[in-house]
Formats: C-alpha cells, structure tokens, sequence
C-alpha cells in the first residue's frame, strides 16, 4: 500500500514536470526546432539578453505586474475592512461581486473589458492592460485578505485605543502588522496571476504592445524563439531560489519572533 | 467484583522517543463504571485509545473476555467511543448518526427505527431524530453522541473526557445522567478525566494515573481517604503533605513531635510522607493542640474557610465551616484516624525518569 | 471600526463599489449591448439566432463533452492524490506542497507547447515506442491531446480546494466512524466523501468553466482543426470583427458560468452550515 502510494505521487511528479523538463532541454537545444536535437548550446541564453523584443515584453510583464498587484491589494485592503463593517446582506452582495471575475471565464472578461476600453474611446495598450490586470487581480487578493480582516480580534483595536492611542496609529501598530501576512500573500498571488495571464492581456493589449505571454503566443504561430525557452527556464529557476528564501527568512522570522517582544 | 471482562497486560506504548505508558497492566469488570483520572499527559487517553483499537501497543497484549484482541481493527471490537469533540457526522441528522453503526451492520429498518426511538428516549432528546447536528447545543451533540455509540450495544463504552467542553451547570447534570444511563443500560464503562470529582461522584473504580504510571487503583472512598502515595494525595482534594518519619506501629514523629496514628507494618525510623486533609484538623485554643501557630490567612469559600496557619515550621491548609481571626494564636489537633501514612516513592525520580 | 464602524464601512466600501460599477458590471453590460443589437445599435434577437447555429452548437457541443472528460479526469486524478497529501507529516509537508505547486510557475503556454514535442507524431512518446518496437500512436490534433492539454493545466484547480475540504475534516470523525464498524471503504463512501463535496463542486467548477472556454490548449495540441466555442468567439473578435456575434456567443458562455455561481453559491451554503458548530 505505502508503495502504491509513493508510485501514485511519483507518475504525478513526472506528469507536471515532463513538460517542464522538455523546455529546460530544449533551452540548450542548438537546433532551433523543436523536436530534434542537434547539440548542447548556451546560445539561447546569450541572445536572450540583446533581443530587445524579449526585454521589452519581459519590462512590460514586470511593471504591469508590480503595478496592479500593489493597486489589486490596495483596493482588495479596503474593501475587506469595509466589508467587515457592512451587514450580512451587503457582505453577501459585496463578496459575490468581487468573485464575478474569478468565476467568470477568462475569455469573457476579457472581451467584456476590450469593449469597455474601446466604448468608452480608450486606446488599447499599457494602460488598458494594466486596468485589466487589476481587475483580475482583486479577487485573488479578496482572497487572501478577507479572511484575516473577517477574523481580527477587535479587542486588541479597542485596547490599543484604551491605551491612548489614535485610530490611525492603533489600525497601523495593532491592525496592519497581524495583516501583514494576507497583504504579502495577496501582493505575491497578484503578481503571478499577472504575469501568467494570457487570455485577458491578449484581448485588451491592442498592436504595437506585448507582454511575456502574448510575445509567446505571437511566436508559437510562426515558430518559437528558442530564447523563451531560456527565459522560462531562468524564471523557473529564479522561483525556486525564490521560494527557498522564502522558507529560510519564515524560519528565521519566527525564531526572531520571540526576541523582538523581550 | 463481576466477572473480568477487560484486561490490559504489560502494555507498552510510546510516540517517537516519548514514552507515554510503560508496562502498564489494568483489568476491567464486566458493569464496571471506571475512571482514568490524572492531569493531561498521563497516558489516560493513550490507555483508552488503545482499547477502543485506535492505537496499537508497542508491546504488551489486551484481552477481551478472554480473547487476544490487540490487533483487532476498531470496527471490529465489542466497544465503542464517545469522543471528547462528539465527532458527530456533519453530513447527516441526529437520526441519520445514530442509525450509522447499525447500518453498516446491515440491520433491518425497522430495528433501526426503534432503536434510534429508544436510544433517543434514553439520552433524553426524544423527537431530535431530524435535527440538524450542527444546530444542537454543546450539551444536546454529547448526548447525540452517546446515544450513537450506545445503540450499538456495546459491551463497553469508552468515555474520553466528554464533559470537558461543558459549562459546571450542565457538566453536573450530564454526570448525574450518565450515572443513570450507565444503570440502564448495565455496561462497563470507562471514563477519561482529569476532574478528580467528577471520577469520585460517578466512579466504581478510580484508577489514578501519572507519567504513564499506574499510582492507585481503588474505589472513590478508599482513593480519598487513604491515597498511597503522595502524587495521589496531592491530585486528588486538597492536602497537608508532611515529610514524617514512622516510629513504630502507630506512631510518627512529625514536626518534632510524636503524634499517634493507625497505621502499622511500614517497620521502626522509616521516612514517610503524611497526608492531613485540611478538613480533618482541628482549631482549639493554644494550650489543648498538639501544635500551636498563627493564623496568617482566612478565605471564605462560599461553604467553607481556607485558613493558613503557621505551626510547628509549616504552613498548615485548614477548612472550617466558622471563621476565624487572621493573627490570632491557635492549636492544632490531628486525630488518629485522620493521619494517613504513605510509603516515600522507591526513589525520587522514579516518576520523573518516564518524561524523556 | 467602533462606534463610528458604518461611517468608515461606507467610506472604505465607495472605491469599490466605484470600481465594480466600471469594472465588472459595466464590461458585461457591453457584452450584452453588443450581443442584443444590429450593427447599427438597434435591438436585435438576430445575433443570438445566428449564434445557435448548428456549426456553433457542435463547438459549443464539442467543447462541453471535452470540458466534461477532463473534469473527471482531473476529480479522479486528484482525490488519490489528495488523500494520500494528507497523511505525509508535517514537516515534510512544505517541500511536498512545493513540489505539486510549482509547476504552476511555468508559463502555461510554454508547458502546453511542451505538451506538443511531447506528443506530436516525431514527438517524445512515439520515441520511446518506436525504441520500444512499439506502433506509433496518433495523439497531436486530437480531441484526446486537447484533454491531455486541459488536464495538465487545470489540474492543480481540482487539487487545491480538494485537499483543503479533505484537511478540514476531523480525524476524530474518521475514528469515530471506525468506531462504529465502519470499514476503510465504508468511512470513505459514507462520511469522508460526503464531507468533501464541498470541495469536490468547488474543485469542479474551477477546473469546468477554464476547461470549457479555453482557446490556446485547443490552438496549440488541437492543430486549428478542432474548433472549441473558445476559438470561434476568439476569431468572432480578432479575425472576423464581428463583435456582435462574437458578444451573443459570450452570452451563451455566460449561461453555464452563472449555472456553475449557483452550484458554486448552494455547495458554499453546505459548507458554511459545518462551520456553525459549537
């Protein structure tokens, strides 16, 4: 049983990373076909960084990203503290609006938006996508907010104002720092929702504009760059070093956690 | 005693390097109310897991009337359990949880539906059967969960510490009816706790626990009132617990002085702990106590006085049902059946080596 | 937050509210204005007519079945695998997690390419069976390639909320259901998957509506010769400008996304009747 088990998560590893694995391979690939092996190359890597497409499409992805996660967890931080004000009802209308882009299909919201933008006599490009991207970003950051604003304890509030202090100082000394960790989390799942759209970005980035995702598909028609390959690679890895920061800060966070309050 | 239904041997059982009960032996009687009682970590709830089946001892064997049942899967043993959180099955009504069991053993409908009826009237919830679990009351889910395992007829049902989430007023009530039910129903049961009244006010048997370690096994009466040891003394009511040293039969020298007794056979100059209960000492004017002290502190208890008095080197605990006046100058007397002499443990670490 | 808690509530809640009236109920109304009106912006039933055509029903047919089989598919990968999630310990939990989630780093549209040197007809499994003297099989341009597509990239959907339902559920209730006589299947059949479902619909739904309106997994494995309803209303709007039918096949689209709000909303009510528990 304990071997079937182990077998069953080993046939799972290997589905989700087979294609991985090809494009780690074929980022060394010499032949810039896929399919066919020619030789070992670090060519694809050099040519990544003096292909201006990619550097623009890949500047494009980043301050998009940063921008409407910061705006997508602003937004999604007010609007939990609100909603923790209302009532049931309004709540229920509030959270169910909210979701209706998360539950709305990709393809829908993003001609929904293309016919905004373009109704209300707005160009499609930078700006058009990063509103986009906003909009499909602030469910996801509902999402790891709200039930921290839903579960703080308003006697720690009340006691800060019991304490002397000011609303404003008691919501950034007592209220902020317990919901530091949602607003990390919404900020980091923006962000990746953001940059790994394709469908709405494709829909309301007009010509002359392109991120990472829609650079790729542009190319996937007439035949691939190999340097995506290399991208996708180095950001593959850039996120496991990511991730692996990630844990080793936590660790020592917590250790230090202690000490801060002696 | 009843016929021996239940019996543990030489049980062992530890979690990675943390060893939880060490040979721990225990034999339970058919219609037996029995009591784990000892503060959390005591291995009470281990013990009563591995006779529902949910643990496995790492060495040692349990029998059930006889029969070597140590490995027996949970579903397959005569016992069933009411678990500390109710653990009732939020998919389903009250009717629903309480059919489960008797369901999976394929009984008829019609049983089923009397039995629900019956083990409904019995927990004192008749017409919940289509209540929603979710929606009963702390109170109301424990006895939804009683009348689950009951219906099942089991030759034993284990009790883990099923009071605890209640309120004093309804926990009260609650041991009063499972005394009642218990009656009925004629089962053996054991029950974990670490609430030393409730084991004494609902127990046959009291079996006191600490650090894996069996420390007495007795009915209420004989573990209040002559505790062997001082873990016992000390766990159970509240107590003056005096280093002593026996004289001869009937005699210990305590606090400089001699003070008859009615123990006997622990032999001539042995040490030994001594339990007072402060319930049992005596406040007389200086002159006629065996000791005599100062009160340093009175509080009133609602039916009784916790006093504080300085005597003879220690500071004496008292109860009395009169006030007295902080400062004032008193005697003590101890009657000779109010001394309980316990045996000093073999060694002082002997409990404290089964921590690591 | 105290006293003056409405006054602030009503404050914090106007960007929002601002927000979703431009954002999110304003784009739809568009959708349906184009949808519901001739070219020259009059009302119309014409589109939605056109759009019920036979050529768009077999898309929408198609693309539905395909959405369907991978549900399954995914449902039937996923619960072993969130099963067997939940016994590994806690501390070797994070690097497991990490493992399953971080596929989800890659670029989609990569890892669907990569899907295709996987499968096309000199791709890597008609390698292996050729090494092996095995016939080659035909996968690339299939309907089966576009689930192979589908399963690879919605599965982590099905796994997320699966394996947080299945985490939510006491041991004690397991135990307790053992208790009972309940055998491993019957536990499983009776109290363990009921308890689920919440997760289990919630799972469905996200993995159903992406799976049924995608149009880069059918592009890419389904070689433009299987037209998803996705790919239709994709070509509605960047191909053949016709907005108007592109808005009323969207509506239709939009049919089944409120029918999966409702079950999403009624498997949401189930769950929140658990959390009443005293």
């Amino acid at each position: 049983m304990a071997r079937l088990k182990k077998l069953y998560l080993g046939a799972i590893i290997v589905f989700l990373y087979a294609p991985i694995f090809v494009l780690f391979a074929q980022s060394f690939n010499a032949s810039r076909y896929r399919g066919q092996w020619t030789g070992f190359t670090l060519q694809w890597y050099e040519k990544l960084f003096t292909s201006d497409e990619i550097l623009a499409a890949f500047l494009n992805t980043l301050t998009i990203g940063l921008t409407a996660a910061l705006f997508a967890t602003l937004l999604g931080l007010v609007t939990a503290l609100a909603i923790r004000g209302l009532s049931k009802k309004s709540q229920l209308a509030f959270r169910g609006l909210a979701n209706v882009p998360l539950l709305n299909a990709d393809i829908v919201t993003g001609i929904a938006l293309m016919l905004l933008f373009l109704g209300l006599g707005l160009r499609l490009g930078y700006d058009t996508i990063l509103m986009a991207h906003v909009v499909i970003n602030l469910p996801y950051a509902m999402l790891c907010i709200l039930p921290q604003v839903m579960g703080l304890d308003h006697v720690c509030y009340e006691a800060a104002l019991d304490l002397g202090a000011t609303p404003f100082q008691a919501f950034r000394k007592v209220i902020l720092p317990e919901l530091r960790p949602g607003i990390a989390a919404a900020f980091l799942l923006s962000f990746a929702m953001s940059a790994d759209d394709f469908i709405v970005t494709y829909f309301t980035k007009g010509a002359g504009i392109d991120t990472l995702t829609t650079a790729i598909y542009a190319q996937l028609k007439l035949g691939i760059h190999p340097e995506m390959y290399a991208l996708s690679t180095l950001f593959f890895l850039g996120v496991i070093v990511f991730v692996a920061l990630l844990m080793v800060n936590w660790r020592l966070l917590k250790r230090r956690q202690g000490k801060e309050w002696e | 005693m009843e016929k021996e239904l239940l019996r543990l041997e030489h049980i062992d059982k530890s979690y990675g390097s943390r060893q939880i009960l060490e040979d721990l032996n225990l034999t339970i009687h058919e219609n037996e109310f029995l009591t784990l009682l000892g503060p959390s970590g005591c291995g009470k709830t281990t013990t009563l897991r591995l006779i529902g089946g949910f643990e496995r001892p790492d060495k040692g064997r349990i029998l059930f009337d006889g029969q070597d049942i140590t490995d027996l899967p949970p579903e397959k043993r005569q016992v069933n359990t009411v678990f500390q959180k109710y653990s009732l099955f939020s998919n389903m009504d009250v009717a629903e949880n309480i059919a489960f069991g008797l369901r999976i053993k394929g009984k008829p409908a019609s049983y089923i539906r009397d039995k629900i009826k019956y083990a409904l009237k019995l927990v004192n919830l008749d017409g919940y059967e289509h209540a929603d679990v979710t929606a009963l009351s702390g109170g109301q889910q424990q006895r939804i969960a009683i009348a689950r395992a009951v219906v099942n007829e089991p030759k034993v049902l284990l009790l883990d510490e099923p009071l605890s989430a209640l309120d004093l007023k309804l926990r009260q009530s609650m041991q009063r009816e499972l005394v009642k039910i218990k009656r009925e129903l004629g089962i053996t049961f054991v029950f974990v706790t670490h609430d030393q009244e409730e084991a004494l006010s609902m127990s046959d048997t009291v079996v006191v626990m600490n650090q894996g370690w069996i420390q007495q096994i007795g009915t209420p009466e004989s573990v209040y009132n002559e505790p062997e040891n001082a873990f016992v003394a000390d766990f159970i009511g509240d107590s003056n617990i005096i280093d002593g040293i026996m004289v001869r039969d009937k005699l210990v020298h305590l606090l400089g002085k001699d003070i008859p007794c009615i123990n006997t056979g622990f032999g001539e100059n042995v040490p030994v702990d001594v339990q007072i209960r402060p319930e049992d000492i005596q406040i007389c004017a200086p002159e006629e106590g065996q000791y005599r002290g100062i009160i340093r502190s009175v509080v009133f208890k609602g039916t009784v006085y916790d006093i504080t008095i300085e005597a003879g080197g220690f500071s004496w605990l008292v109860q009395t049902i009169t006030g007295h006046e902080q400062g004032k100058e008193v005697g003590l007397r101890l009657a000779p059946a109010n001394i309980q002499i316990m045996a000093k443990p073999a060694s002082e670490d002997e409990e404290a080596a089964h921590d690591a | 937050m105290m006293h003056d808690s409405k006054a602030v509530a009503r404050l914090f809640a106007a960007p929002f509210a601002l927000w979703a009236a431009i954002f999110i109920v304003l784009p739809l109304l568009f959708v349906f204005f184009h949808g519901l009106t001739d070219a020259e912006g009059a009302f119309s039933l014409a589109n939605l007519r056109e759009a019920v055509q036979m050529e768009y029903l077999r898309a929408l047919g198609l693309s539905v079945e395909l959405a369907l089989i991978s549900t399954v598919l995914c449902l039937v990968l996923a619960y072993p695998l969130c099963l067997i999630l939940q016994e590994i310990r806690r501390g070797r939990m994070v690097l497991i997690f990490l493992l399953f989630l971080l596929p989800l780093w890659m670029n989609s549209l990569l890892t669907t390419m990569a899907w295709q040197t996987i499968l096309e007809k000199n791709g890597i499994i008609n390698m292996i069976l050729h090494a092996l003297a095995l016939p080659e099989v035909t996968l690339i341009n299939t309907p089966l390639a576009i689930v192979i597509g589908m399963v690879y990239n919605f599965l982590p959907y099905m796994v997320l909320p699966l394996y947080v339902s299945l985490a939510d559920i006491d041991k004690s209730i397991i135990e307790a259901a053992h208790d009972l006589g309940a055998g491993r299947f019957q536990t499983f059949r009776r109290i363990v998957f009921p308890l689920s479902l919440p997760g289990v619909i919630s799972g469905c739904t996200m993995v159903f509506i992406p799976a049924l309106t995608t149009f880069v997994i059918s592009a890419l494995l389904g070689g433009n010769k299987i037209l998803l309803i996705g790919n239709i209303i994709e070509q509605e709007f960047t191909a053949a400008y016709d907005w108007q039918l592109g808005s009323a096949l969207s509506m239709i689209l939009m049919v089944f996304i409120i029918l999966n709000i409702v079950l999403e909303a009624f498997s949401g009510r189930e769950t929140g009747k658990q959390e009443v528990k005293p």
